[in-house]
C-alpha cells in the first residue's frame, strides 16, 4: 500500500466517526453526526481542524472522540469543540482534553468567540489518571472556560447528555441551548442517585432539557431539535462582537413588526390590571430582532437580546402577565447574569419598569431574597455600558432600585405619562400610614375615606411632580419612545467610564 | 389530567372558569391577588374543567392546586 493510500485510508476512517451502529442509534434518537453539525453551524464547513489524527494508533478512537477547528458564523472566526457521541460515548480520554484545552487557548489567543457542542458521557475511567487530576487535566478546561469567561462569547449547545464534571462546560458558558429529549446536565445519574441516596426518578425529572430550562436555570434555550439549536446559537451571535474589545455589529434598522393598538391603548389604565409586556417589547424592536434568553425560567422578568434601529440592545423588562411582574429568587438571578452578559460584550441596556417590588413572605426570606435582589443591583450597578430605564407604568420600592433607578446613575431614566414611582402604590400605603385611623372610623365612612386619601397621594407622586424635581430625566409620549430610545443609545455610544477602581466586588451571592 | 397551580403566594379575588367549562391552552382560570396586583392564572392545555379546588377570598400558597384539567 502506498503512502498515500495508507494516508487516505486513515483520514476516511477516521472522518467517519465511530461504528454504524451508534451512528444508527444516533439517527434513531435525531441525533446528527458531529461533522453534519458543524457543516450547519459554520457559513461553509470546518476551515481548520487540529489533531484530526490523535490516538489514530488506538482502534476505534478515531480523533479521540472530539473535533476541535476553526469555522466562520456569519462571516467571523470562532473556535470549536465537538464531542462525538459515536466515539466511546463522547467521553473524555487524555488527548481528547488536551485537544479542548488547546482550542480554549486559541480562542484566548485569537479574541474570537468559543462554542461547545457537547454531547458526552463524561470521563473515561480507564484513563483518569492521564485525563483527569494533572495540571492540564480536565480540570483545565474549566480553569481556561472561567479566564475565557467576558473575553470572548462562549457557547454552549447540548445535543446529548452532559454528565458528572462535564456539566461544568455549559455551566461556565454565557449561553446554554439544550434540545429537548436528548440532552441532559446531571452531577450523578439517575442510577447513581438510586444507589448512593436510594432516590428513584427518570434522567428527564432530574437533569432533562426542560427541567433545566424551566426549573434550576441552567440552561437558557429550549430547543425543539438539533437545526434549531444550531439556527439559534448563529442568531444569538449576530449580537455579538468578537471579543469584548469590540463594539456589537449594527445591522439594518428595520421598522417592528406591524401591530394594531397602540402603546397608550395597550396598557391599562388600572395599574393593578396586567397586560402583556411583550406587546410592548414588539413594539419598540426592529421586526423579528427579539431573541429571547430564559424564556421558561422565571417569566415575571423578561431577557432578550434585540435590535432598535439596527442597534444591537439587551432587554430587562417586567412581565405583569406573569406573577404580577413582581422579583423573585429567581428572576434576580436572571437578571443579574443577563446584565452581565450584556455588559463584558458592550450592549446597550433597556430596563422596562412595571414593577411592585420584590416578592415579600416567608417563603422567599428562607430562599434568600433579600442576597438575590443584591445581586442584580450590584450587576446593574456596575454595568457601564448605555443604560436607559423606562418607567412604564410602575417602580415601587426597591423594584425602582433593581430596574436602573437614577441612582444607579442610569444614562437615562424616561417615564410614560401614566408612569408612577413610590416607596409603595396607594393601596399600600394608606393602609400603612392610616391603618389606626382606618379602624377607629365607623365601616360606611371607611371606603370614602380611603380613596380621599388614595388620590391625595396620588397627587403626591405625581410623574409631573417628580419630572420637576428632576427626578425624571423626560416624560415621553408612548408613540415617541422608540424613537427617543434610538436618538439616546446612539448619543451615548461614546460612553467611556470605569466603574471603579478595585480588583473585584466582594459580589454578594 | 393536568393540575393548575398558583405561580406565587395570594388570595383567590376572582374564579373566571366554573365546573364543566371548556378551555384552551392558555385561558384564564382563575384571578389572584397578591402584591396589590391582579395575577392571572392560565390553563397550561386545554380540556374540560374537571374541578375547581378554591373558593374566592381563600388564601393559597405558591404550588398549591387551583384547578385540575381534563
Amino acid at each position: 500500500m502506498s503512502t498515500n493510500q495508507t494516508f487516505e485510508d486513515r483520514a476516511k476512517k477516521i472522518a467517519a466517526g465511530g461504528a454504524e451502529k451508534y451512528h444508527n442509534k444516533n439517527s434513531e434518537k435525531g441525533k446528527m453526526f458531529v461533522r453534519e453539525r458543524l457543516q450547519l453551524l459554520f457559513d461553509d464547513n470546518i476551515d481548520i481542524e487540529d489533531a484530526f489524527f490523535a490516538n489514530c494508533q488506538a482502534e476505534g478512537l478515531p480523533a479521540d472522540g472530539v473535533v476541535t477547528g476553526i469555522g466562520k458564523i456569519n462571516g467571523e472566526k470562532v473556535c470549536v469543540m465537538a464531542n462525538d457521541s459515536t466515539v466511546k460515548a463522547g467521553s473524555w480520554g487524555a488527548r481528547t482534553v488536551e485537544k479542548i484545552i488547546r482550542i480554549q487557548e486559541t480562542a484566548l489567543k485569537l479574541n474570537v468567540p468559543m462554542l461547545y457542542l457537547v454531547d458526552s458521557a463524561g470521563a473515561r475511567i480507564t484513563d483518569q489518571i492521564e485525563m483527569f487530576p494533572n495540571r492540564r487535566g480536565a480540570g483545565r478546561i474549566f480553569h481556561n472556560q472561567i479566564k475565557l469567561s467576558g473575553r470572548v462569547p462562549q457557547v454552549c449547545l447540548l445535543f446529548g447528555p452532559s454528565a458528572a464534571g462535564g456539566a461544568y462546560i455549559p455551566a461556565f458558558c454565557d449561553i446554554v441551548v439544550m434540545v429537548d429529549g436528548n440532552a441532559s446536565m446531571y452531577l450523578g445519574s439517575p442510577r447513581m442517585a438510586e444507589k448512593v441516596i436510594g432516590e428513584k426518578v427518570t434522567l428527564e425529572e432530574m437533569g432533562g432539557a426542560n427541567m433545566h430550562c424551566s426549573v434550576s436555570g441552567c440552561g437558557d434555550v429550549l430547543a425543539k431539535d438539533e437545526s434549531e439549536a444550531i439556527t439559534f446559537a448563529r442568531k444569538y451571535l449576530s449580537y455579538f462582537p468578537q471579543s469584548y474589545r469590540e463594539l456589537p455589529k449594527k445591522a439594518e434598522s428595520l421598522q417592528p413588526a406591524p401591530f394594531e393598538k397602540t402603546i397608550e391603548e395597550l396598557i391599562p389604565e388600572n395599574q393593578n390590571a396586567p397586560f402583556d409586556m411583550y406587546h410592548l417589547i414588539q413594539r419598540l424592536v426592529d421586526e423579528e430582532s427579539f431573541c429571547e434568553i430564559k424564556k421558561k425560567f422565571a417569566p415575571e422578568l423578561i431577557t432578550g437580546l434585540s435590535r432598535i434601529e439596527g442597534r444591537p440592545v439587551g432587554i430587562l423588562a417586567n412581565q405583569p402577565r406573569a406573577k404580577g411582574g413582581v422579583l423573585f429568587p429567581d428572576s434576580a438571578d436572571k437578571a443579574a447574569k443577563f446584565i452581565q452578559l450584556c455588559d463584558a460584550f458592550n450592549i446597550p441596556l433597556l430596563f422596562l419598569a412595571d414593577i411592585p417590588g420584590f416578592m415579600i413572605g416567608t417563603k422567599v426570606e428562607r430562599a434568600g431574597i433579600i442576597r438575590h435582589g443584591a445581586k442584580m443591583l450590584s450587576a446593574m450597578s456596575e454595568a457601564t455600558v448605555p443604560k436607559i430605564s423606562v418607567i412604564v407604568r410602575k417602580a415601587y420600592g426597591a423594584g425602582l432600585y433593581a430596574m436602573a433607578g437614577p441612582a444607579f446613575e442610569p444614562d437615562a431614566c424616561l417615564a410614560l405619562p401614566s408612569a408612577q414611582i413610590a416607596v409603595m402604590g396607594p393601596e399600600a400605603a394608606v393602609n400603612a400610614v392610616y391603618a389606626n385611623k382606618i379602624e377607629a372610623l365607623p365601616e360606611e365612612e371607611r371606603p370614602a375615606f380611603i380613596k380621599e386619601k388614595q388620590e391625595e397621594y396620588k397627587e403626591n407622586i405625581d410623574i409631573y411632580r417628580l419630572a420637576s424635581e428632576m427626578v425624571i430625566d423626560d416624560i415621553v409620549q408612548p408613540n415617541r419612545l422608540r424613537e427617543e430610545l434610538a436618538v439616546r443609545y446612539e448619543a451615548y455610544e461614546s460612553k467611556d467610564v470605569t466603574f471603579t477602581e478595585r480588583k473585584h466586588g466582594v459580589y454578594p451571592v | 389530567m393536568t393540575e393548575i397551580k398558583a405561580s406565587m403566594a395570594g388570595s383567590v379575588w376572582k374564579l373566571v372558569a366554573s365546573e364543566g367549562d371548556e378551555i384552551s391552552d392558555g385561558q384564564d382560570i382563575a384571578i389572584l391577588e397578591s402584591m396589590k396586583m391582579e395575577i392571572p392564572i392560565p390553563a397550561e392545555s386545554s380540556g374540560t374543567v374537571k374541578e375547581i379546588k378554591v373558593n374566592e377570598g381563600d388564601f393559597v400558597n405558591e404550588g398549591d392546586v387551583i384547578a385540575i384539567i381534563e
